[in-house]
């Protein structure tokens, strides 16, 4: 049953209603290649497929930006997969929790995002295929004010441009 | 004297929005003045400081002579040294500027000074606006004074008589004639539109200056032109710009491939001082506005950023972590002498350390989170109506990346006028 294969994906009731529409209609196998992505089949060198299979973050301890052991697998995979699938321009997000000035986390995102590149780039992902940019404290994925989200948002994030050809 | 006055208007805020010449019909001119032994006067560098009960008549003349008295009021009180006493309670019901108050009457109720003014139509059009500061208790006039101007600018002539009567008592220069430069933020925290704006210090007449399109981070103003420098996200590239508000013309300040952010003006208006990212490391660089050289000031394998001058343009505070930590460090303009001057465990804000007077800046490094809730407690306060104050509130639960007016004079209080 694909629901369970779609766990992380929240539209799941509204895409099932709509093949369930489609399948009505009787057009239901020719677009089901792309409801099955959207549900998390990821079709294979996707930025979906990246980010749910591969995973496009890494996460980081207070004030640092050193690696972890489980920053590194995850980074180790990313570069894996950047290098079977080479044509997608990356650009690596640093960021940062709300703790300290706006300006210190500034930098400290970028310190972030450029460890995490120079370690993409140790794993053989040409550094002339990945630029890093800094949010700072500015673009937080989770909003309390407490360890729970910081730790959420010490990260840096691999994004993939779309490719170029 | 009322010359050099109106020039130092001129000085501290040219122009005003939309009207770009209105200080050539404001006048000031000295009615009389008796300075010497005057008796009420504020202590600022104490501690707590007693809020000072004050007395500010309606001001003689129609709706725009009351406005004026309760913008003055207003000033006054939210500074917080000053207790404006409630109207009801006055016995003597003097009104303008001509008569002598009853002193006595104004001892009783314990008013230590009394405001009086008149407001009134000039045959070519001007507003003219006269005001009288009295020492009730020493039974005299301590500043008279009276104003010339385009009777749109009533407000800004509220808040000049509130800087003369704040200078008069507290020794500091005022600062409510002066305006805000800060970042808008709507929307939720994970998908906040932050767009520049600017308003006048007590919240009056914002102004939004950019689209909410790109992200927008810590503008300050120039201490001597109508510019913003601030850093912007657009086209995907953080650099730092610079911004005529007059004209909303826009320009790159810098050109390197990295990210360059955290920018300051000197003292003097003619450098900008910021910090450059290369790498894992951000060091403070210095750009001369006019030959646009960049100079580097420091030089380490660490994070070097929120730079800010001394008022005299000698000294720059900042933060770094060459330490290990982020902590406060000051050195001399050209780079030299850097220096660790915090070494607290909390997270110290060279900004508003900056901000501080000299005399209180040993508090401040022994406290730095509260001076930053005092901050955006202040934007906070400076949006008291209606769809503002939703967005004060969201800024009072951090730094707001606003540029705010140190609330007693200070360091950079130069760099806000």
């Amino acid at each position: 049953m694909p629901a369970a294969v779609a766990q992380p994906m929240l539209k799941l009731p509204a895409i099932a209603l709509i093949v369930a529409g489609l399948a009505l209609a009787g057009c239901a196998k020719q677009q089901l290649p792309d409801n099955a992505s959207q549900l998390g089949l990821a079709t294979p060198g996707s930025q979906q497929d990246f980010t749910v299979n591969v995973g496009d973050r890494v996460f980081f301890e207070t004030d640092s930006s050193a690696l972890t052991q489980q920053a590194r697998a995850t980074l180790d995979k990313q570069a894996q997969w950047l290098a079977r699938y080479t044509n997608h321009p990356i650009t690596i997000e640093g960021h940062a929790d709300e703790r300290g000035t706006r300006e210190y986390n500034l930098a400290l995102g970028a310190r972030r995002a450029a460890a995490t590149r120079d370690y993409l780039a140790a794993r053989g992902v040409p550094a002339n295929r990945m630029r890093t940019i800094s949010y700072g404290k500015e673009r937080p994925v989770a909003v309390c004010n407490d360890i729970s989200c910081w730790s959420q948002n010490r990260r840096a994030v691999t994004v993939l441009a779309a490719p170029t050809g | 004297m009322p010359i050099a006055r109106a020039l130092a208007f001129v000085r501290r805020l040219p122009g005003l929005p939309g009207r770009p010449a209105p200080l050539l019909g404001l006048l000031c001119a000295l009615m009389a003045a008796s300075p010497a032994a005057a008796l009420v006067e504020i202590d600022i560098t104490k501690g707590n400081v007693e809020p000072l009960p004050i007395a500010i008549t309606d001001f003689a003349g129609d709706q725009v002579a009351r406005d004026i008295a309760g913008v003055v009021e207003a000033d006054l009180r939210n500074s917080g040294l000053f207790r404006p006493i409630e109207k009801a309670a006055f016995i003597d019901r003097i009104s303008g500027v001509d008569g002598v108050p009853r002193f006595q009457d104004w001892k009783v109720i314990n008013a230590q000074a009394l405001v009086t003014g008149r407001v009134s139509q000039e045959p070519d059009g001007r507003l003219k606006a006269e005001f009288r500061l009295w020492d009730v208790f020493a039974a005299q006039q301590m500043v008279g004074q009276q104003f010339f101007t385009n009777p749109q600018n009533w407000r800004r002539v509220a808040h000049i008589i509130a800087d003369a009567i704040y200078e008069r008592l507290t020794g500091e220069k005022g600062y409510f004639d002066t305006r805000i430069v800060f970042v808008d933020e709507t929307g939720p925290k994970e998908k906040r539109v932050k767009r520049l704006a600017i308003m006048d210090q007590d919240g009056d007449n914002v102004r939004i200056l950019t689209t909410g399109s790109e992200l927008v981070l810590t503008p300050r103003f120039s201490p001597t032109r109508q510019e913003i420098t601030y850093m912007s996200y657009a086209g995907g590239n953080p650099r730092v710009y610079l911004l005529q508000i007059e004209t909303g013309q826009r320009e790159l300040v810098t050109n390197f491939p990295n990210m360059t952010f955290s920018p300051r003006f000197s003292p003097d208006g003619q450098k900008i001082i910021m910090s450059l990212q290369q790498n894992e490391n951000s060091n403070i660089y210095v750009m001369d506005l006019r030959s646009r050289a960049m100079t580097r000031l420091t030089n380490t394998a660490a994070i070097d950023t929120a730079p800010s001058y001394s008022p005299d343009g000698n000294r720059i505070v900042f933060e770094s972590d060459r330490g290990g930590r982020q902590q406060l460090y000051v050195m001399n303009a050209d780079g030299s002498n850097q220096q660790r001057i915090s070494f607290g465990d909390g997270t110290y804000d060279a900004g508003v350390v900056a901000a501080r007077r000299p005399d209180r800046l040993h508090q401040a490094l022994r406290r730095p989170v509260l001076h930053r809730r005092h901050a955006a407690r202040r934007l906070g306060r400076a949006h008291p109506d209606g769809g503002l104050s939703q967005r004060g509130a969201d800024l009072g639960a951090e730094r707001p990346g606003a540029d705010v007016l140190p609330r007693r004079g200070g360091w950079t209080a130069d760099l806000f006028h």
